[in-house]
Order: C-alpha cells, then structure tokens, then sequence
C-alpha cells in the first residue's frame, strides 16, 4: 500500500460525505442525489463516480473485481483495479462469486449477485430524460412532479416511426411507480436483473456529480406500453464459439485475417469458468 | 343558445402587469403604458364568460391583449390578478390559476385546447404527426399504443389529413396542414373548450378558408365552446356568435357579432368596422 496516501485515497471526510449521500439514494431508490464529487488521478468521464462509490465504500477484508464492457481484461478495468490494489491492498479477483464489491460498466455480471454483494455502476449520463429535455431545472421539475409524459412520447415516437423500441441500452425503468431511472448504459438484456434483485446495485456519475441506487427486492419496471411488452436481445440460433453458452449476453466480433463473423461472452469470466467446468 | 346554462369559462378581472406598477399607473396611462414607472398593463380587468356550444370571438389590434388573455388561460403566463374557472375543474370551484403546476398540466391536456397562431408554439416539428397527437393521449394516461393509433386515426380523418402521412414530421406539411394537426392535437381528449388564436393569419385565402370550414364542422360535430382571437374581421362574422372588442388591454365593447359589427357603439369599434367596409 503507499504510505502517501490515506486508506482508498480519499480522506476520511469525503469518503463520509459519499456513504452519507449513497445512504440518502438507497433511502429513496431511483432519486438522484447529488454529491461533491471529488478530483481522482482519472479523468471525468473514466469512470470517476463508480470509483468514488468504490473507494468510499471499501474495506480491508473487501475482495474487488472490475469489469469493463463484461471483460476483467479491459485497459480501463484493469487499470481501475490497480489503483485501488495500489491504495487499499486489498484482494482482487475475476470470479463473480469470490467478490464483495464490483465495480462495473456496461454489463451486470451473468452469474446472479448475491445479497452480501455491492454492483457499482459507472454512469456517463445519470438523467433518464436528458433525451428529451436539455434543461436541468426543467427535468428536476418533472422528476418532482412524476411528468414522464415526454419520455412516454418517445417510446410512442420510436413505435410509429421504424415499428418497435429502439433503445438498445439505458432503458428507461420506473423504481417502485415513483423515479424514472436511467439504468447507465446497460444492455436491455441486463436491464431485468434490476428487478427485485438480492444485491445492493448503486450507480455513480463523477461527472455530473450524482449518486442514485436500487436496494435490494425493488421493484424496476422498464417503461413499456400495455400491448407491447418489453423485450431483451436475443441471439436465435447463436452460441458463444469458446465455451458453447446460448443463453448469455453475445458480442458479435470479426475475424481480422478471414472476416469470418463469431460471437462470444461479453462476460469473460463466466465464459472461462464454463470452459473450465 | 341559452345563457342561463353554467358558463364553461368564466374570467374574472384578468390584470396582466409586465412592470412593477406604480401609485400612478391609473391615472398617468397612454394606451397601455404609465408614462410614470413604464410598465405595461397589457390586460387590465377583463372579464368574460363562453356558454357551452358557443364561439365568442375576441378582437382587437396588435397590443390589445388578445394574446395576453389566450395565453393566461393556457398557462403560457401568469396573470398578475384575476381568476378564471372552468366548468370542468372541479364544477368551477376553484380559479384555475390557482392551483398546483401538475393540475395546470391535466387541465392543459383534458380540459382545453389550443391552437396558436404560430405551430411551432404548439406542436414538436421533428415528432411524427402521430406521436404529436399521442402526446396529449398519452399525458391523459394512454398507456396502449395500438388504441392510440386507433385514435389518432380518427382525429386525423377528422381535420381531412392522409392517415397515410401520420408517421410524416410536421416540419415537413405546408402551413395549412400544420394548423390542421394542432387542431386534432387539440381535440385529442374531447376538451369541453378549444382556444384558438389566429388560426388562419399568415395562412393563403383558399387554405384559410379549408381552416375555417374545419372549425365550422368540428363546431357542429363536436357541440364544442370556441374561444376565437383574430384581428381578422371576416373570420370573426363567420364564426363567432358573441364578440368582445378590446382595445388596450381593456374589453371596451362587447355584444351579439350582428349587432357589434352592423352597429358598433365605441369609436373604436366603428372605426374598425368602417376600416373593414
């Protein structure tokens, strides 16, 4: 550990001030409370928020995965990985179930989390309605008055204009009938996991300074019209070429040398355990 | 008609102020302005009441706070002092610019509606024709998208608009339509009362008069009270079964159309008039 620097980097008072806001958005599940979000050796928009739910959050018998776009390997999760090692010395790991804590962008793991177990999110953009209103004050107003009339227009506007619903990630959820929430930029295919989950889920963004979370057992319903239902990706007929799995989270990739077309594991961890099994 | 049924509006002493006001202002006003402090009084004490089934047209010059009153009523400003009631919130109990932002919105999107001079006020130019519509159905609480559709179509057929056109942006209708789709938008959820605010100004002679005739029908078909600004004349003898004349944001005449424009009283009024003739 480097002696420089106080246990997880943060001093002891902003870490306080992050547990006392992440307390305040488990309190009211969906709301975005805002923080003082602290300056990091990343910059904004590197995952800075999930970094800060981290370093306040962790402890020294806590045992640390990331992940970044389901991989363990990625430059971004390997190298969030190393400074909070590097600052805590606490335990790393791959493997989902070995995990107290895991901080993750754009995947929840394959492997259920369990209710001893935190998923920090990394948010790029923590306003569900953001897409269809710039302005700040206006948003906050509607989230006050639970107007998501315009974002109902755009699922509408979606249907009308190509026959479907087109957001492929960060669809919009409803928390307990009361907050929109977006849930960062998962996939659809995730976006069940929220619902009435076992684990703690909290969702940080450094840069535009907010903190929101959905405690374990919440309900989080994905915005959906009465007669057409919401859907998950699905990959017909598609297998992942290294450990055979059908029923996970694909990525479709290129062969560089023969432009051959296979898919795989976004979740590069399970996909090793179920080779290995 | 008779007049003794419960009115579906009824202003009381509308005072629309931009300017703090002053001791001065009654007596030191030139048009509508007080020469001492300069503020504007750009609607002082208008009262009014539409019956249901009627069309009372309002008219006036620029500056006579035509718009000023349309706009109070469709919450687009706030009124300094004064009180309206609708017969449909609340059976006219409560003044409806005294009331919670969100109830504004629910009588904006099921009591009223409105079509302004300009479309881009009133309709979102890169949403479909469709989604345009849907917008008010599904701020009623619509949560079906085929039974929307299904209505959408019908309001379409009802203002003479391709149903085939409906996934169309408006951006790209020509002027006469665009006021078409504002006024099926309108009457989305059978308002008890429809404002309309110089419809047909800026508009071509013949598409003026496919407007005109629209507003003709929906009156027929639909029993709806109509509350018509235009500085137009013509439009308001073929409309209008009362007239209210105002002249610096004051009601300065107000009777039968026939009798305010065969026989005006105010100077004003015949000056007008005779401008017309």
């Amino acid at each position: 550990m480097n002696p420089n620097y106080n246990f997880a980097f943060l001093d002891e008072g902003s870490k306080r001030e992050i547990r006392r806001a992440t307390l305040k958005a488990v309190a009211i599940p969906g709301y975005q409370v805002p923080f003082g979000s602290r300056e990091l050796p990343i910059g904004r928009g590197w995952g800075t928020g999930g970094i800060q739910l981290t370093l306040s959050l962790i402890g020294p018998d806590d045992v640390l995965k990331v992940i970044d776009q389901g991989s363990d390997e990625s430059v971004n999760a390997v190298n969030i990985k190393k400074f909070v090692a590097l600052c805590t010395d606490v335990k790393t790991t791959t493997h989902t179930r070995e995990a107290t804590l895991i901080q993750t962008r754009h995947r929840i793991p394959e492997v259920p989390m369990t209710n001893d177990q935190i998923l920090v999110l990394q948010v790029p953009i923590p306003e569900p309605l953001r897409v269809v209103e710039t302005r700040e004050e206006l948003t906050k107003r509607m989230h006050a008055e639970k107007d998501y009339a315009p974002m109902w227009l755009q699922l509408y506007e979606s249907l009308i204009r190509y026959g479907r619903v087109t957001i492929s990630t960060e669809y919009p959820c409803m928390v307990e009938d009361r907050y929109l929430l977006n849930p960062s930029p998962i996939p659809r295919f995730d976006t069940p996991k929220l619902y009435d989950a076992e684990c703690l889920y909290l969702f940080g963004a450094g840069r535009e300074k907010k903190i929101y979370a959905i405690p374990p057992h919440t309900k989080v319903s994905p915005l959906a019209f009465d007669d057409v239902p919401f859907q998950r990706e699905t990959f017909p007929g598609k297998r992942c070429r290294l450990c055979g799995s059908a029923d996970t989270y694909l990525d479709e990739m290129f062969d560089s040398a023969t432009g051959e077309r296979f898919y795989q594991c976004s979740d590069t961890s399970y996909c090793q355990e179920m080779r290995a099994r | 008609m008779i007049l003794s049924e419960t009115p579906i509006l009824k202003v009381e002493h509308l005072t629309v102020r931009y300017g703090d006001g002053c001791s001065q202002c009654q007596t030191h006003l030139e048009k509508n302005r007080c020469t001492a402090c300069g503020s504007i009084w750009a609607a002082s004490d208008v009262s009014l009441e539409v019956y249901p089934g009627e069309v009372l047209g309002i008219v006036g010059e620029s500056g006579s706070g035509k718009s000023t009153l349309m706009q109070s009523l469709y919450f687009d400003i706030e009124p300094t002092s004064g009180q309206a009631f609708l017969r449909d919130y609340r059976g006219g109990a409560q003044s409806i610019w005294e009331t919670s932002s969100a109830e504004k919105r629910d009588i904006k999107n099921c009591v009223m509606g409105m079509v302004y001079q300009n479309p881009v006020m009133g309709l979102r130019m890169d949403y479909s024709a469709a989604a345009n519509i849907a917008e008010k159905l599904i701020a009623a609480g619509h949560r079906d998208a085929g039974k929307m559709t299904g209505r959408v179509t019908e309001l379409l057929d009802a203002v003479e608009i391709l149903v085939s056109r409906m996934g169309e942006a408006p951006r790209h209708f020509s002027g006469g339509m665009q006021q078409r789709v504002q006024i099926s938008k309108a009457l989305a959820n059978n308002p008890a009362l429809l404002l309309l605010d110089e419809v047909t100004t800026g508009l071509d002679l013949s598409v003026q008069a496919k407007v005109l005739d629209l507003i003709r029908k929906i009156k027929a078909r639909y029993g709806i009270s109509i509350l018509l600004v235009s500085h137009d004349l013509a439009v308001i003898r073929m409309l209008a079964d009362r007239t209210i004349v105002m002249l610096d944001g004051r009601i300065v005449e107000s009777g039968l159309t026939d009798q305010i424009l065969e026989d005006p009283q105010h100077a004003y009024t015949q000056q007008l008039v005779h401008s017309l003739l």
